[in-house]
Order: structure tokens, then C-alpha cells, then sequence
């Protein structure tokens, strides 16, 4: 655990990614395979379940520190994450424990199913063992909300230089499912241990397009598709049995039972990548439909029902058991239409269509029509290109079509989290209807450092009330808010729902009473909206 | 006897103001830093290590008087006199007495021992006027010794890699009290011109190590596994380009918490504060003795309740225009410039 803190330390204060690098390989190099792994499976975002619960957390604090809990809630808010809140308040712990990180990974796993009792023993007497930075990362783990700031290409990359292996077998073999209690590095990375027959593909990840298109030279050698609004997910059938997967590596399988078909339609040993959407009658229907889907536990025959869940299919990796990422695009497209078009009509699968354009303006056309598709823009994919792991740059760009927007005024504020801790950074915008101000969505994003730093200064001056952790201030400052899709909703006071608001720009050459209107709102809604309620 | 009008913390009775941000006749500054001793007054009394820094920062044409720690002066009837706020060299509380009540209006202080400033001392009183700009239990610091002994392994680190050592600190206090305890056996050691014109006024008060200014005749490829220590203001832009290879630390209380080390871009965030933390706060205003407290600027609110809440205290926030330890704060910044 030591070693493991001090790692999170090295990391944490070098923003160099070759420094990211040498500090993960030389912890691989120094520590058992059993820590080692779990090291790996943590970096990765592979967090086990929380634990315990945060309000008990907060309860044993409050009995070491004796502070009130209006205090402790008011600590939260200017820290702005509960581990971080937690390690500050609780005296200082003696630092005199060797606990490994795979011996406490291992307790953390079995604390749900001790009494209450015996959790709380054990978690105020790590608090007063461990010290510095090792009860910081404790606590982040113990609140599941543990994040190294390394992405995982670059953990990648480092055990593809602890190991000598290629990064591309390193990243296939550590996707899909794996417990750290059981594997070690050596054993997930044998050469053709390939039992594991759920294993996805790391997805090929796209870079937005922010250049004219014309910048990526020939228009022949470019394939367009519409951007889908939908979840990313892979297809794989091996051994007569089904894997959904997300992008997030969640395994969606129970969840989408229209698929389940597929195990007897399609050939052993294939893998496909695609956009899963709701789509009713050959028509592809707004994202809150398939909200109301995909975060559902129990699905119930209204659900199915209303939200028919298919995949718009755009590339193959695996055929017939065979690895074929290597094979240019137009190869895989032509084979993945090749398999769907075999299929009965009725299947939940359709060949993502090719936007077909003769020169760049034809697919800026193309482009402008997305929305009309509810899509988000334009795919645009070297045809010569091999399926790559990860977000690369140079193959696949994603065009998106600007935004909507609409100027409105900020009315409330609270504090943000992380690198914004202590700042007022969280803010809910209004349009007016008549001389009354609408909220109508809160924005987090999109300002510089700099002028984060400056609304925050006026913030703490122009304030109206407060209400706990809320801020009203004056209705002064005007920000252009940008969105991706707008709907009807019966939750918003302003009866509007928008998808993705952030902040464009500060509108400091206009003044609160010339920001827009409900009614202009509303005339987006007609234009743009989606129907059916959320 | 003391009001919070709109220009600063006003006595009626002696007409006089304390540490106030408009333009008045007489004002008691408590320190030099820029939201507390503002230009335009008609007259300053401060501590006499503080007025040759107010006459750099103000002009050499104010009109200041001196008071030493625990000297008395009476204006109409109101006996003042200063006391060791442990804050910064020559910073102080001001008692203020008139008819057996006894006002203490404490600036900027912190008890902990700094190695340069005269330690705070609590002065008995029936009403304290205390900052809270670290009164959250969040911030409780570590020793300061220890964490000079991190700035010096991290400048003896970074020799050792070939990057020079930058520490960020206010110009005036902070700049000192880090040289005060560099290890100057490591390597040598530059200051920033305005770093270097304070050290110069405080020269016969502080020890400090020798160190070099970096003006127009030192050749910047000569420096070489140095500590520099620099103000917030030079550390964005091409001053602080030229002393490449190097690695930022930034000193400040604020560094407690990993969202703002984060936030301000530094390769290292030390802890270090010329402010009380929390729990030197409590013990501040306990050993006062005072029923009476108002709170000013920092986390006032949450502050005067706890003080209300658990100590029984009358407690109660004030408005001012001091901004305490800031790292974003523009106005600190651009004072620091000026210099």
C-alpha cells in the first residue's frame, strides 16, 4: 500500500506521460505479482464495488472529529470530494502499517458482507494507521472513487515496456473480464491463452475534426457515415454464446434481449462493432427514448416495447474466429454487409449506410442534415485504414455539427469538484419568460482557467443569497449556452430538456435583459426537438 | 466602539480608521500587505519595521508614525497600542481601550513560529475582530519545519535531475520566511527584484542567507541548480522562461487541498501559510477571552457559526475588501508588479 500511494504521488504531480510511464514501470518492476496486478486493474478504472456506504463514512468521522454535520457538509462542499474531506478532517494517522495492496483490496471485497460493526472497526483504524497520501488513496478507494489521471493506452504502454509485449496483444488481453484476486500480469499475457471467449476488442476511437475537411486531402480516399447518438458497443459471438459490450466495458447482455437471436444467426466467432439505438418501425428514434431503456435493472414489456433497441453495424474485427483488424475498412465493410445481408429481415442489425459525396462540400451538405437523422454529424474514415486500438489520430475523424445556442443568464452557482474545488464553478442559466427569469439547464464547462478565476471573483461579490451550498447572484453575466439536442420534459421547470449544454463563449458585450427567450426556446424545440415526453 | 462603515473598520471616538480600503485621514495599518494598507491616506501609524515597507509600496511622501509593540499612544480619550500578530515582520493587532472596554482588531496573524516575525501574542480583550480565511477544519497544516526540510530535498532533487528550483511566494513575508530556512549548502540561491527590494528593508531584522537579484547583469545560462524565489506575478510569462530548465513550487495554505495544486499548474504545492489554520483560529480567539467576535474575510459565515454554536461566543460575519492568502486574487498580483 505504501508503494502503491507513493506511485499515485509520482504520478500525480508529473504531467509528463513519459514520467507516468517510468514511475508505473518501475513500481511493476519492484512489487509482488499479486499487488502488481491489482496496481494494473485500479489504474485501469477496474474499481470493485463501493464498500461501504458514504453516509456511514461520514457518521465515524464525525465520532473521531466531534465536529458537527453541518460542518462536515460545508468541509465537503469547499474540498469538494469525500475522500479528500475525510483524510483532512480526521486526525492525522501514524503511518505504521504495512497492509499490501492486495491484501486491503481483498478485505475491501468482503467488508459488504460484515456486520456494520465490524466495518466500522476496521475502517476507523485504517483511518488512524494510515498516513498522508496512503489514507488519501484509501479513502478513494474505499469511495470507489479512485482515479490515477492515466488514461489506459498509456498504462498500456507501460507494461507493454515492463513485459516486452506488443501493446496491441497487451490491450486485447486485458479488455473484458478478469478478477485480480485470481490473475497475475504473467498469467493474462501467456501467448495463446485465448479461453477467455468474452474478451472484446479494444474500440478504434475517433478524433473530432477540427480543421476544414479539405485538410485530409483526397475525397475518394475517405469513407463518410452518419454520427449515431446512441451507445457504442461490440457484438461478439463465440461458442454459442452472446456478449454485449459497451464502450465503458460494461457487459450489456441482459439488458438487451432483442439481441439474444443472434446467437443462432450469426456464425462462431464473430465480432462486431456498432451503434446500439432504439429504432421503431426502420426508424431510428431521439436519445431520451433509449434513456429510458438502458438504465433500467427490470425490464418490463412496455419498455421493450417503446424502446426497441437495435445496432447500426459499421466494422468487423473478428470472422470466423480470425483477428481481421488488419484488413483495410472497405474490405471489413464489404464482408460485415456480406454476413447482415444474409440474415433475416427482422434482425436487429443494420449496416451503418455510407454517406456517399463526390467532393467536400457535398459532405458538408451531408452533414448539416445530420440532426434531421438524429445524429450528431459526420464519420469520416480512411478507407485503406487497418481497426486500430484506441484513439488515434490520422484514420477516424469526427465532424460534428455545431451546436445550438442560445444566450442566457446565470442565477445560480455552486461550488465545483476537483481541480475547481473552493471555486464557484457550477452554474444554472436562465432565459426570461415575460420579466421572470426560467432556469432551464446548469453548465459546468467550456470557460478558460482565466476566466473561470474571473466569474468566480464576481460571483463571491455579487451575491444574492445563499442557500446551503447555492449561490443566487445578480442576473447580470450573459453566456452563449451551446447544446446538442433539445426535448420536451415534464421534470424542467421551463418544460425544456437539453442534451450536452455548455458554456461558448461569455457574452460580455451583452446585457441580461437582451438574453433570449423562452419563447425562443421553445421556437429551437419545433425546429429541432425530438418528440415524446422524456 | 469600532464599526464596519464603507471604508474600512472606523473608531468614532479617536476618528481614526483601521486598515481602511478608501481614502481617509488617519488610518492604523496593521500590515503592509496591499488589501490592508491602501495608497491615499492622510496619515499611517504602523510598526516601524512596517513603514519603510509602506513608504517603498505608497510612496516616500506619506505621512507615517511609528508605534513599537506594547507602546502606548491615547487619541480623545482611547488608549492604542500594537501587538505581535506573528503574521509577517512588523505586522500587528490593534488594541484600542476607552473607558475599561477593550477592542482587538488582529489584521492577518497565525500562532505558529515562523523564524522571522515576532510570535503572536493574545491580547486579553472584550471584543476580537479575527480574519477566517483558512476557518474550515479542512485546513489544519503540517509543521512548517517539515515542510522546509521538503523545499530543501525537492531543490536538492531537482539540482540533482538539472532543473532549477523556482518557489512562488508573496513577495513580502512569504519570500523571507522560505529564505530564512533554505540550506544554502545546496546550491545557490537568486531572488526576483522585488523579492530582493523587501529583503533589502528588512535586512537588519531577518537573517537571511546570502542570495543574488537577478537584474540585467546576470547571464541566465549561469544559473544553474538554483533556488529562485520569485512573486505570483513573475511566474507566467518570459521572466520565468528564461530560468529554463526548471520545476514551480508554490508555497501557500491553500496547497492543502489537491484541487487547487492541481488548478495552479505547479510541479509541487507546498503548505505554507501566514494564516492562522484552524485550529490555531480556536485557540486564538479562546485565549482572548472575548465574548464579542466578528469574523471577517474568508469562510466568515461557517466560522462565526461554529464560534457561535460551540464556544457560546457572540459571534457575527463583517464585510471587508481584505482578500486574506490568495493565489487567483488579480489585485495581490498586480501590486506585486508595481514594486
Amino acid at each position: 500500500m505504501k508503494q502503491f500511494s507513493l506511485l499515485f504521488e509520482q504520478i500525480d504531480q508529473t504531467t509528463s506521460v513519459n514520467g507516468k510511464i517510468a514511475a508505473i514501470v518501475q513500481y511493476l518492476a519492484v512489487v509482488p505479482a499479486t499487488d502488481a496486478i491489482w496496481a494494473v486493474a485500479l489504474l485501469m478504472n477496474r474499481l470493485p464495488k463501493r464498500p461501504v456506504k458514504t453516509a456511514e463514512l461520514w457518521q465515524w468521522c464525525a465520532q473521531l472529529t466531534l465536529l458537527p454535520d453541518w460542518l462536515q457538509t460545508e468541509s465537503y462542499h469547499i474540498a469538494g470530494d469525500t475522500a479528500e474531506t475525510l483524510h483532512l478532517l480526521i486526525p492525522e494517522g501514524s503511518g505504521d502499517t504495512n497492509t499490501s495492496l492486495c491484501q486491503l483490496m481483498q478485505v475491501l471485497q468482503q467488508l459488504p458482507t460484515v456486520t456494520d460493526d465490524e466495518r466500522r472497526t476496521y475502517i476507523t483504524a485504517m483511518w488512524q494507521q494510515l498516513g498522508g497520501t496512503e489514507r488519501f488513496v484509501f479513502n478513494k478507494l474505499i469511495t470507489s472513487g479512485f482515479r490515477a489521471g492515466v488514461s489506459t493506452q498509456l498504462v498500456i504502454k507501460a507494461i507493454a515496456r515492463h513485459t516486452g509485449i506488443g501493446e496491441n496483444a497487451i490491450a486485447h488481453k486485458l479488455s473484458g473480464k478478469w478478477n485480480p484476486d485470481e490473475a497475475t500480469l504473467a498469467t493474462l499475457l501467456q501467448n495463446g491463452d485465448d479461453t477467455d471467449i468474452s474478451r472484446p476488442y479494444p474500440f478504434c476511437l475517433a478524433y473530432p475534426l477540427e480543421e476544414t475537411p479539405e485538410t485530409l486531402g483526397t475525397p475518394n480516399d475517405w469513407l463518410a457515415e452518419y454520427k449515431y447518438d446512441g451507445i457504442r458497443g461490440q457484438i461478439i459471438v463465440r461458442n454459442k454464446t452472446l456478449f454485449v459490450w459497451s464502450r465503458g466495458e460494461e457487459l450489456l447482455t441482459e439488458r438487451i434481449p432483442e439481441f439474444h437471436i443472434l446467437t443462432s444467426l450469426l456464425p462462431d466467432g464473430t465480432v462486431i462493432d456498432g451503434e446500439i439505438l432504439p429504432v421503431k418501425d426502420g426508424t431510428i428514434q431521439p436519445f431520451h427514448v433509449m434513456q429510458t431503456r438502458i438504465g433500467r435493472k427490470n425490464l418490463t414489456k412496455k419498455s421493450l416495447q417503446e424502446a426497441p433497441l437495435a445496432m447500426y453495424c459499421y466494422d468487423i474485427m473478428e470472422i470466423n474466429g480470425k483477428d481481421i483488424r488488419h484488413l483495410p475498412l472497405t474490405e471489413r465493410r464489404q464482408l460485415l454487409t456480406n454476413i447482415i445481408e444474409g440474415l433475416p429481415s427482422s434482425t436487429p442489425l443494420y449496416v451503418s449506410p455510407v454517406v456517399t459525396f463526390e467532393n467536400w462540400q457535398q459532405a458538408a451538405n451531408a452533414r448539416q442534415l445530420a440532426r434531421g437523422q438524429q445524429c450528431e454529424g459526420l464519420m469520416l474514415k480512411r478507407k485503406n485504414s487497418e481497426y486500430r486500438t484506441g484513439r488515434r489520430r490520422g484514420d477516424w475523424w469526427k465532424w460534428k455539427i455545431d451546436p445550438l445556442s442560445i444566450d442566457a443568464v446565470l442565477i445560480y452557482t455552486q461550488r465545483g469538484h476537483g481541480r475547481r474545488a473552493d471555486m464557484y464553478t457550477d452554474y444554472t442559466f436562465a432565459v426570461w419568460s415575460g420579466d421572470e427569469l426560467v432556469p432551464f439547464c446548469k453548465a459546468y464547462s467550456g470557460l478558460t482557467d482565466k476566466e473561470m478565476a474571473e466569474a468566480d471573483a464576481w460571483i463571491k461579490k455579487n451575491t444574492k443569497e445563499k442557500f446551503g451550498p447555492v449561490r443566487s447572484v445578480l442576473p447580470q453575466l450573459v453566456f452563449e449556452i451551446g447544446f446538442e439536442g433539445i426535448s420536451p420534459s415534464h421534470r424542467h421547470k421551463s418544460g425544456i430538456a437539453v442534451r450536452f449544454p455548455r458554456m461558448l463563449r461569455w457574452r460580455k458585450d451583452k446585457q441580461a435583459p437582451y438574453a433570449n427567450s423562452i419563447e425562443d426556446l421553445q421556437g429551437l424545440l419545433k425546429t429541432y426537438g425530438s418528440y415524446g415526453e422524456e | 466602539m469600532l464599526i464596519f462603515d464603507d471604508n474600512g473598520i472606523y473608531c468614532k471616538q479617536a476618528n481614526i480608521y483601521i486598515d481602511p480600503w478608501k481614502p481617509v485621514a488617519r488610518a492604523i495599518v496593521t500590515h503592509a500587505h496591499a488589501d490592508h494598507a491602501r495608497p491615499g491616506m492622510g496619515s499611517y501609524l504602523a510598526h516601524p519595521l512596517c513603514a519603510p515597507i509602506l513608504r517603498l509600496r505608497l510612496g516616500q511622501d506619506i505621512s507615517c508614525q511609528t508605534l513599537e509593540y506594547g507602546e502606548e499612544i491615547h487619541i480623545n480619550g482611547v488608549k492604542i497600542s500594537l501587538h505581535p500578530a506573528g503574521h509577517i515582520p512588523g505586522s500587528a493587532q490593534v488594541r484600542l481601550e476607552y473607558k475599561g472596554e477593550v477592542w482587538v482588531v488582529s489584521g492577518d496573524y497565525k500562532l505558529a513560529e515562523d523564524g522571522i516575525s515576532t510570535r503572536f501574542e493574545p491580547v486579553t480583550c472584550h471584543t476580537f475582530i479575527t480574519e477566517s480565511t483558512f476557518g474550515i477544519p479542512i485546513y489544519r497544516f503540517p509543521q512548517p519545519l517539515q515542510i522546509h526540510k521538503a523545499i530543501n530535498e525537492w531543490w536538492a532533487a531537482n539540482r540533482a535531475d538539472g532543473y532549477n528550483s523556482i518557489i512562488c511566494a508573496y513577495a513580502l513575508g512569504k519570500a523571507q520566511r522560505v529564505l530564512a530556512h533554505l540550506d544554502a549548502s545546496v546550491g545557490p540561491i537568486y531572488t526576483h527584484g522585488a523579492v530582493d527590494n523587501i529583503n533589502a528593508l528588512l535586512s537588519t531584522s531577518v537573517k537571511l542567507p546570502p542570495t543574488r537579484r537577478i537584474d540585467k547583469e546576470v547571464n541566465r545560462k549561469e544559473i544553474k541548480g538554483a533556488l529562485i524565489v520569485a512573486p505570483p506575478s513573475a511566474t507566467d510569462g518570459p521572466w520565468i522562461r528564461s530560468m529554463s530548465p526548471y520545476r514551480l513550487g508554490i508555497c501557500s495554505g491553500w496547497m492543502q487541498l489537491r484541487g487547487t495544486r492541481r488548478r495552479c499548474g505547479a510541479d509541487m504545492g507546498f503548505v505554507l501559510s501566514d494564516h492562522a489554520d484552524w485550529n490555531q483560529l480556536n485557540t486564538a480567539v479562546q485565549a482572548t477571552g472575548a465574548q464579542k467576535v466578528y469574523v471577517t474575510h474568508g469562510y466568515k459565515a461557517a466560522y462565526s457559526r461554529w464560534l457561535t454554536e460551540t464556544y457560546g461566543l457572540q459571534a457575527t460575519e463583517a464585510d471587508t475588501l481584505y482578500t486574506g492568502e490568495s493565489i487567483d486574487n488579480q489585485q495581490i498580483t498586480a501590486t506585486d508588479e508595481t514594486i
